[in-house]
């Protein structure tokens, strides 16, 4: 199943399939290790709803909401 | 002298390794043009002295960041005899990346392995020598904080700058080699690190594309001849990917995993840290305790406990820098009992600078004759000008203390995540709430703290929004209308006990108000990004706390040597002579600081609280603030000031004026360091223009109430339809701004 990285829930796991935003937020996101093919754990949501923590490359990267529906995924499991 | 380049993620231990190599020879700078830190020292234990340069902390070698593009061409132009890139060797495959954009430029590299001895902690191994081979320059494992491996990394380094390097990249057998190749055969001849810029140019770089326009047309054609399965013909995303999967594929087998996965003692801390309900009172509970800490005159609430140390003078004297005496006549004089808790540390060091200063001006007064101009200018222009900034250092570096401490742990970046939501409503993100807190304390940390907010458009902002965060040395002006309001006791009388509180929220509120406007009207709407790593938690190191405190310091008494010495001696001089000052001292009544106050009292006659006889006082007195925010009370006493000729609408507008102006000579100096040069100055016009006209309509609405309560409301009823439909108007045309600019 195929969705963005904003509608996860926490714990959720998932594949990037694709990369929609541009310029400065894509560079930055391919820099902090956001490619195809890479997995990503949803940890957690920060207590007022946004941004988000994520598990990625074995760090640990937190993003806005509205980065992250710029990141198609495939579920897994 | 032969000249190393420190390169590597934040957090990487970057500045760690340079205080480990430089010790004492280190020195802080901005690099031209932008406010990055620049640090530099000297490594001594080679044959030959070596410069190490710290590039500020990088993920990337991309234009987007003036971070980066300082760095970037730092090891371009400036051609380092050696870059030590310093790479996390907990965090492997991110730090690479960066490794990866590194070796393609034609420069000696070696890799320095660092943080080993966590590496070993957690169980994993790194086999160095197939790292060595992959990457094909030395690596050597270190840890800076233990000092291990580091003499050995120089001599490495050492080793590496006698032989030059050409580039290499890992995208050699990927499907752009054929591209790169080509398009640095098109870049001039006798350019250096071809292959750098060719990369960069297929990646679509905007400084390449600016700087080699002939061969990026080739690469256009290429790029078009070529489009790559999958990215659509996105080579930034073709480039980013092949990298990453050169780095996964190659290097995998060099890191050999421990098999246990639990729980990391980082992710305990943090589960507390950033929990849902428990992140917010936690994050208020520690700021309320370093607030208490530097700035409460009670440190154990002993005072609420019926405790009391004041029947005790020499634990009085020590506390309070032998002010026993004083404390106890001022108290006698207000009738009321003198009673003492055991000060914050803050406090304690405070009043023992004020101590040290007020000696140093006795001293010279003891030998130098009495009365004359040079005796006045040494002891109350300098020494008391000066000493007046100079007893806020202990306060201001425990405030810094504080702040260090959290980013060095990795609490900041989750103040941050924290926060964000909550800010950028405001266009500011999470971070800019540290330097807006601490304006509470001292304007001077607060503009420092806004130092670790990334965009250099919001730390302007942030550093211009934060005079409305009433600091502790404008505090007793408060103090002081509350008495006066409470003199005039009319039905308001009871607005002396609210008054303090209601200046806060003013604050507060304008700052909100403040915040928006800028949004509205800032050419960059967008609120910068919030893509950022959430660090491991680590204690702080004591040693990179105190290099730090130490560069903080530094700059702080050079800039109390200088700018502000010379404005406090200018301001000496208007407001101890006549225009006649060939003639010597004179009254301040009769100086030429009292004319200046006679003329600015017509300025400042808008805002209602120079219209009495002694309006000049309060023009002065607005002016002697500036050297520091308690010399608008001292000089109201020494001009013997009653405000019996301020209405309450006067006395709010005279806060509202000192609120938000100018801060003192201390915090200019510090804006003007920490701010973009061209924001450094809309910075000051913001802060004269904004305080004129807030202080304006708050003396004209409550004045209309002080006619008649009818009066004030059409007033007020008028003044929010005003801004609600110009609101509106504004966020009309914004939205079709946009709309076009996308269409």
């Amino acid at each position: 199943m195929e969705k963005y990285l904003n509608e996860f829930a926490v714990g959720e796991t998932g594949i990037v399939k694709k990369i929609t935003a541009d310029g400065k937020i894509k560079r930055r996101l391919f820099d902090m290790g956001v490619t195809p093919n890479v997995e990503i754990l949803l940890r957690k949501v920060a207590p007022l709803g946004d941004p988000l923590e994520v598990t990625i490359r074995g760090y640990e990267l937190s993003l806005r909401k509205s980065e992250a529906q710029n990141i198609l995924m495939e579920v897994q499991k | 002298m032969i000249r190393f380049a420190l390169a590597g993620n934040p957090n990487c231990g970057k500045t760690t390794l340079f205080n480990t190599l430089t010790g004492s020879t280190a020195h802080v700078g901005n690099w031209p043009g932008v406010t990055v830190d620049k640090r530099e020292g000297t490594y001594k234990k080679l044959d030959e002295k070596v410069e190490i340069v710290d590039l500020p902390g990088i993920y990337s070698l991309s234009p987007y960041t003036p971070e980066e593009v300082v760095s970037r061409n730092f090891i371009l132009d400036e051609k380092p005899d050696c870059v030590i890139n310093v790479v996390d060797a907990t965090n492997l495959e991110r730090n690479l990346y960066l490794t990866t954009q590194i070796l393609e430029i034609d420069v000696p590299v070696v890799v320095a392995l660092n943080m080993m001895d966590a590496l070993e902690a957690s169980g994993d191994k790194i086999i160095i020598d197939d790292l060595q081979k992959q990457l094909g320059v030395p690596v050597i494992g270190i840890s800076a904080l233990k000092k291990q491996g580091t003499d050995e990394l120089m001599k490495r380094a050492y080793d590496a700058a006698k032989h030059s390097r050409s580039g290499s990249t890992v995208l050699e057998n990927s499907s752009v080699s054929g591209i790169i190749s080509k398009v640095k055969d098109a870049l001039p001849a006798d350019l250096e690190s071809k292959l750098f810029h060719a990369v960069k140019l297929i990646e679509g770089d905007e400084l390449e594309i600016k700087a080699h326009p002939e061969a990026n047309e080739i690469a256009m054609k290429l790029k078009a001849e070529q489009p790559d399965d999958g990215f659509e013909g996105d080579y930034e995303a073709v480039v980013a990917d092949r990298r990453y999967d050169y780095i996964s594929r190659k290097f995998r087998s060099v890191v050999i995993k421990a098999n246990k996965k639990g729980v990391t003692k980082s992710d305990k801390i943090d589960k507390v840290m950033t929990h849902r309900i428990w992140a917010i009172p936690i994050f208020l509970v520690i700021m309320f305790a370093v607030f208490h800490i530097v700035f409460s005159e009670d440190l154990f609430f002993m005072n609420a406990m019926g405790l009391n140390i004041a029947n005790n003078p020499t634990a009085v004297n020590f506390f309070t820098g032998m002010g026993y005496e004083g404390l106890l006549e001022e108290a006698m004089a207000n009738g009321e009992e003198l009673s003492l808790g055991i000060p914050s540390l803050g406090v304690f060091l405070q009043s023992w600078m004020g101590f040290l200063t007020d000696g140093l001006g006795e001293l010279f007064l003891s030998f130098m004759p009495e009365g004359t101009w040079y005796t006045s200018l040494v002891v109350d222009g300098i020494i008391g000008g000066v000493g007046a900034v100079a007893s806020f250092i202990p306060q201001i570096l425990l405030l810094f203390l504080f702040i260090s401490i959290m980013e060095d742990s990795g609490y900041m970046a989750r103040v941050a995540f924290i926060m964000d939501r909550a800010f950028r409503k405001f266009g500011l993100s999470g971070k800019a709430f540290i330097p807006m807190l601490m304006g509470f304390g001292c304007s001077v940390p607060a503009m420092m703290a806004a130092r670790t907010l990334e965009d250099e458009k919001e730390r302007d902002r942030t550093i211009r929004l934060a005079t409305c965060f009433s600091c502790g040395a404008k505090a007793p002006i408060w103090a002081m209308l509350a008495t006066v309001i409470a003199a005039i006791g009319s039905s308001l009388g009871f607005l002396s006990s609210i008054f303090v509180f209601l200046i806060y929220i003013l604050g507060i509120a304008i700052a909100i108000v403040f915040a928006l406007i800028m949004k509205l009207f800032g050419k960059n709407n967008e609120v910068p990004p919030f893509i950022m790593e959430l660090p491991a938690y680590h204690a702080p190191q004591f040693k990179n706390l105190m290099a730090h405190l130490w560069e903080k310091l530094k700059h702080y008494v050079i800039k109390a040597a200088t700018i502000i010495a010379a404005s406090t001696v200018v301001l000496w001089f208007l407001s101890n002579f006549g225009w006649a000052f060939w003639q010597g001292l004179v009254d301040i009544e009769d100086s030429i600081i009292a004319d200046i106050g006679v003329v600015l009292k017509y300025f400042f006659y808008p805002l209602g609280w120079t219209m009495g006889e002694d309006g000049w006082m309060y023009a002065v007195a607005t002016v002697t603030g500036l050297i520091a925010k308690e010399d608008v009370v001292s000089t109201c006493e020494i001009l013997g000031v009653s405000g019996s000729t301020l209405s309450i609408a006067g006395i709010f507008a005279f806060a509202a004026y000192n609120l938000f102006t100018l801060p003192c000579m201390a915090a200019v100096a510090t804006a003007k360091s920490e701010s973009t040069k061209k924001g450094f100055w809309v910075t000051l016009a913001w802060w004269f223009v904004s305080s004129y006209i807030v202080s304006f309509i708050i003396y004209w609405v409550l004045h209309c109430y002080e006619i008649a309560w009818w009066i004030g409301l059409i007033l007020t009823a008028a003044i929010i339809a005003a801004i609600v439909i110009s609101a509106l108007y504004l966020a009309r045309r914004i939205k079709r701004a946009n709309s076009q600019a996308t269409a």
